[in-house]
C-alpha cells in the first residue's frame, strides 16, 4: 500500500526540501557509531534505573510511590543487605551515566534529525508505525533524561510527581528503544564495517570528506554538502570530551572523599560542609522538615510496638537506647540522586530491637520519624533488613553524638538501601507480629 | 505472505515487533493517565521531543553557524568549541547555576546554591582560555 499518493509530489519549503540538509559529517557510519555507544550505555541506565525501584521493597508498607502502576512496577525480590555499596554504586551508574551520556544522546539526534523532516512524510504503514514509535522513542528519551536531571538539581519545574512520572516514562523510552535497537541492529552493523573508527582518527580537516551513500541510499547524506569546518574525528573528540567532562565535574559526588568531591564542581552534592565529624551531606535537615531541637531533647523516647495498632511493647529513652550492645560498621549514605556519602555509625542492631519488642530478628518493621508528614517519614523494612547484622538504629557518627541534621536523638541505617530509607528522629517502630 | 508484505510495507516480524512496542506504549499511557497530573507528563513527553527539534537544534545550529563565520577559518573551532562545552554545561545545570530554585536545594541540603554561577564562569574562562593558548600556539607553528 502506497501512502505516498497522500502528500504532494514536491516537499514543502524549508527543511523538507532536498539538499536543505547540508553537513559533511552526517552520514549512516556517523550515526550507527554514535549509535553503538547508545547501545551499550543506555541498558545500563535503564536497568539500574529499574533496579532503583526494586530498591524501595515496594511490596511493603507505603514504600511505592507509584500507586496505580499495574505491571508497570514489579516486586523482583527482598533487595540484599550486602554488599553495603550496592545502591550507592546502582545509582552512581544510572545518574553519572545519564548525565555522561546526555552529549551522545544530543549527537545522535543531530546526526538524524534530516530523517524527521524526509518526503513524503510515511510511504507506507509500516513506516507510519515506526514513526509513531519514533516519538516514544525521542519523546521518552529526552523526557527522562529532562526530568532526572532537574529532580537531582531540585528544580521540580515539571507539575507532577517524579517517581511516578519517571517510572512511566521509562517505559516509554524502553518501548521505544528495545524496537528500535531490533528494526536498525543489522543496519547499524552493516553501517559500522563501512569504516573504522582506528583510521578515521588518523584523518584531519583538510582531507575530510563526505561519507558515500550507503547501500546506494543514505538519506543522512547531503546532496551538497558543505566544505567541513570540523574533522570527523574533532565531532567524535567533541562529544567524547563534554562526555568526559560532565564525568569529571560530577562523579565526585559519588564517589566521595575530601579530594574526589570538590572536584564535582558542577554537581548539585559536590560541596564540603566542614571538617568536623558530622560536616558531610545531609538530605533535608531539621529545620526544611519541622524537626525542633526540643522534640529531640529529653522528652524522646522511642517507642517499641508489637502488631499494627498493638500496644507499646517497651519505651526507651535515649539514654536507655545506649546502654544496649553497641556495634561500629562503615556504612554508606546512597541517595536515589546519585550522590553518597560513606562514614562511621555506632549503634544498636535493629534486631536487638525487634528481640525487646518480643518478635523473632527476622520480622518486617515499619519505622515513623518525629517529622510526622512527608514522603519518607514512615518506611516498612523487609524482614532480611531487620535481621542484618549491619542494620543499625544509629546514634553516634564518627565517634560523637549524631547532629540534629543527621537524625538525632536515632537515625536508622540499612545497608545498601536507597539513602531515603535511613530514617531520621525515629519515634516509633511497629514490628509485624 | 507476500499479500501482508504488499499491504504493510515490509515483513510481518516487522509489524509483530511494532505492534508490542506501541501495546506497551499505549499501557503505559494509560497508566500516566490514571497519575495526577497525568496531561502535563503526557505534554512533556511529546514537548520534550517537540522543543529538541524545533527549538534547541535550530538554536545551536544557528550558532554553530555564526561562530563557523569566525576568520582566519582556523580559528571558527578555538571559538566554537569551548562556546559549545561552556553552552552544553550551563544547559545542563541551568538550575544550580542561575539559581532558580534556590529554597528546594536549600531545603534538601541545607546550603545555598551560590557557588555555582562563578563556576560555571571560572569554567567557561578557563576553556576560552586554554582554546585560546593553543591557537596562539598553532598559529605560531603555522607561521614558522
Amino acid at each position: 500500500m502506497n501512502l505516498s499518493r497522500l502528500f504532494s509530489k514536491t516537499p514543502p519549503p524549508g527543511p523538507f526540501r532536498p539538499g536543505a540538509w547540508r553537513s559533511p559529517l552526517r552520514g549512516r557510519w556517523m550515526t550507527s557509531l554514535l549509535a553503538s555507544v547508545l547501545l551499550v550505555g543506555i541498558p545500563f541506565v535503564a536497568v539500574t534505573g529499574f533496579l532503583s525501584y526494586a530498591a524501595y521493597n515496594p511490596r511493603l508498607g507505603s514504600n511505592d510511590l507509584t500507586a496505580n502502576k499495574g505491571l508497570l512496577g514489579f516486586y523482583l525480590f527482598d533487595w540484599p543487605t550486602e554488599p553495603v555499596w550496592l545502591y550507592a554504586v546502582n545509582q552512581g551508574i544510572h545518574v553519572i551515566g545519564g548525565l555522561v551520556l546526555t552529549p551522545v544522546l544530543l549527537a545522535k539526534l543531530w546526526s538524524v534529525i534530516p530523517k524527521l523532516f524526509t518526503w513524503p512524510p510515511v510511504v507506507s504503514p509500516a513506516q507510519a508505525l515506526e514513526r509513531l514509535s519514533l516519538l516514544a522513542l525521542v519523546g521518552g528519551a529526552i523526557f527522562q533524561f529532562v526530568t532526572g536531571t532537574l529532580n537531582i538539581l531540585y528544580w521540580y519545574a515539571f507539575p507532577f510527581s517524579f517517581y511516578p512520572a519517571h517510572l512511566y516514562g521509562a517505559w516509554v523510552f524502553t518501548a521505544g528503544f528495545v524496537v528500535h535497537v531490533a528494526i536498525k541492529l543489522p543496519l547499524m552493523r552493516r553501517a559500522r564495517r563501512t569504516r573504522r573508527l582506528i583510521d578515521e582518527l588518523r584523518v584531519p580537516l583538510e582531507q575530510t570528506r563526505p561519507e558515500e551513500r550507503f547501500e546506494g541510499q543514505d538519506e543522512l547524506v547531503p546532496a551538497a554538502p558543505r566544505e567541513p569546518t570540523l574533522s570527523r574525528r574533532g565531532l567524535l573528540g567533541l562529544v567524547a570530551g563534554s562526555s568526559a567532562a560532565i564525568f569529571v565535574l560530577t562523579a565526585g559526588q559519588t564517589i566521595g572523599g575530601s579530594v574526589t568531591r570538590p572536584v564535582a564542581l558542577l554537581a548539585p552534592r559536590g560541596r564540603v560542609y566542614g571538617d568536623g565529624p558530622n560536616d558531610f551531606q545531609v538530605n533535608k535537615p531539621a529545620a526544611s522538615v519541622g524537626v525542633t531541637a526540643e522534640m529531640a531533647g529529653p522528652s524522646y523516647r522511642l517507642e517499641l510496638v508489637r502488631g499494627a495498632g498493638g500496644t507499646v511493647a517497651r519505651s526507651l529513652s535515649r539514654g536507655q537506647l545506649l546502654e544496649l550492645p553497641q556495634h561500629t560498621y562503615r556504612l554508606p549514605i546512597a541517595c536515589v540522586e546519585g550522590w553518597s556519602t560513606t562514614q562511621t555509625w555506632t549503634g544498636v542492631r535493629l534486631r536487638d530491637l525487634a528481640a525487646l519488642a518480643g518478635v523473632p530478628a527476622g520480622t518486617v518493621m515499619t519505622a515513623e520519624s518525629l517529622e510526622g508528614q512527608g514522603t519518607f517519614a514512615t518506611t516498612t523494612f523487609s524482614a532480611d533488613q531487620v535481621a542484618a547484622d549491619k542494620s543499625l538504629l544509629a546514634l553516634r557518627v564518627n565517634g560523637v553524638d549524631l547532629s540534629l541534621d543527621h537524625g538525632f536523638p536515632a537515625r536508622i541505617i540499612i545497608p545498601a538501601g536507597p539513602g531515603v530509607h535511613n530514617t531520621k528522629w525515629v519515634s516509633r517502630m511497629t514490628f509485624e507480629a | 505472505m507476500a499479500r501482508v508484505r504488499a499491504l504493510y510495507g515490509t515483513t510481518p516480524l516487522h509489524l509483530i515487533a511494532l505492534a508490542t512496542s506501541l501495546a506497551l506504549t499505549a499501557y503505559a499511557a494509560l497508566k500516566i493517565a490514571e497519575t495526577s497530573g497525568a496531561l502535563s507528563i503526557g505534554l512533556w513527553l511529546v514537548g520534550a521531543a517537540l522543543v529538541h527539534d524545533l527549538v534547541l537544534f535550530p538554536l545551536y545550529t544557528l550558532l554553530g553557524r555564526l561562530a563557523g563565520r569566525a576568520r582566519p577559518r582556523r580559528a571558527v573551532n578555538h571559538v566554537r568549541v569551548p562556546a559549545l562545552l561552556s553552552g552544553l554545561l550551563l544547559l545542563m545545570f541551568l538550575p544550580l547555576i542561575l539559581s532558580l530554585a534556590p529554597d528546594s536545594y536549600r531545603s534538601a541540603t541545607g546550603l545555598l546554591p551560590t557557588p555555582y554561577l562563578e563556576r560555571w564562569l571560572v569554567l567557561t574562562a578557563a576553556l576560552f582560555l586554554a582554546s585560546g593558548l593553543l591557537y596562539a600556539l598553532r598559529a605560531r607553528r603555522a607561521a614558522h
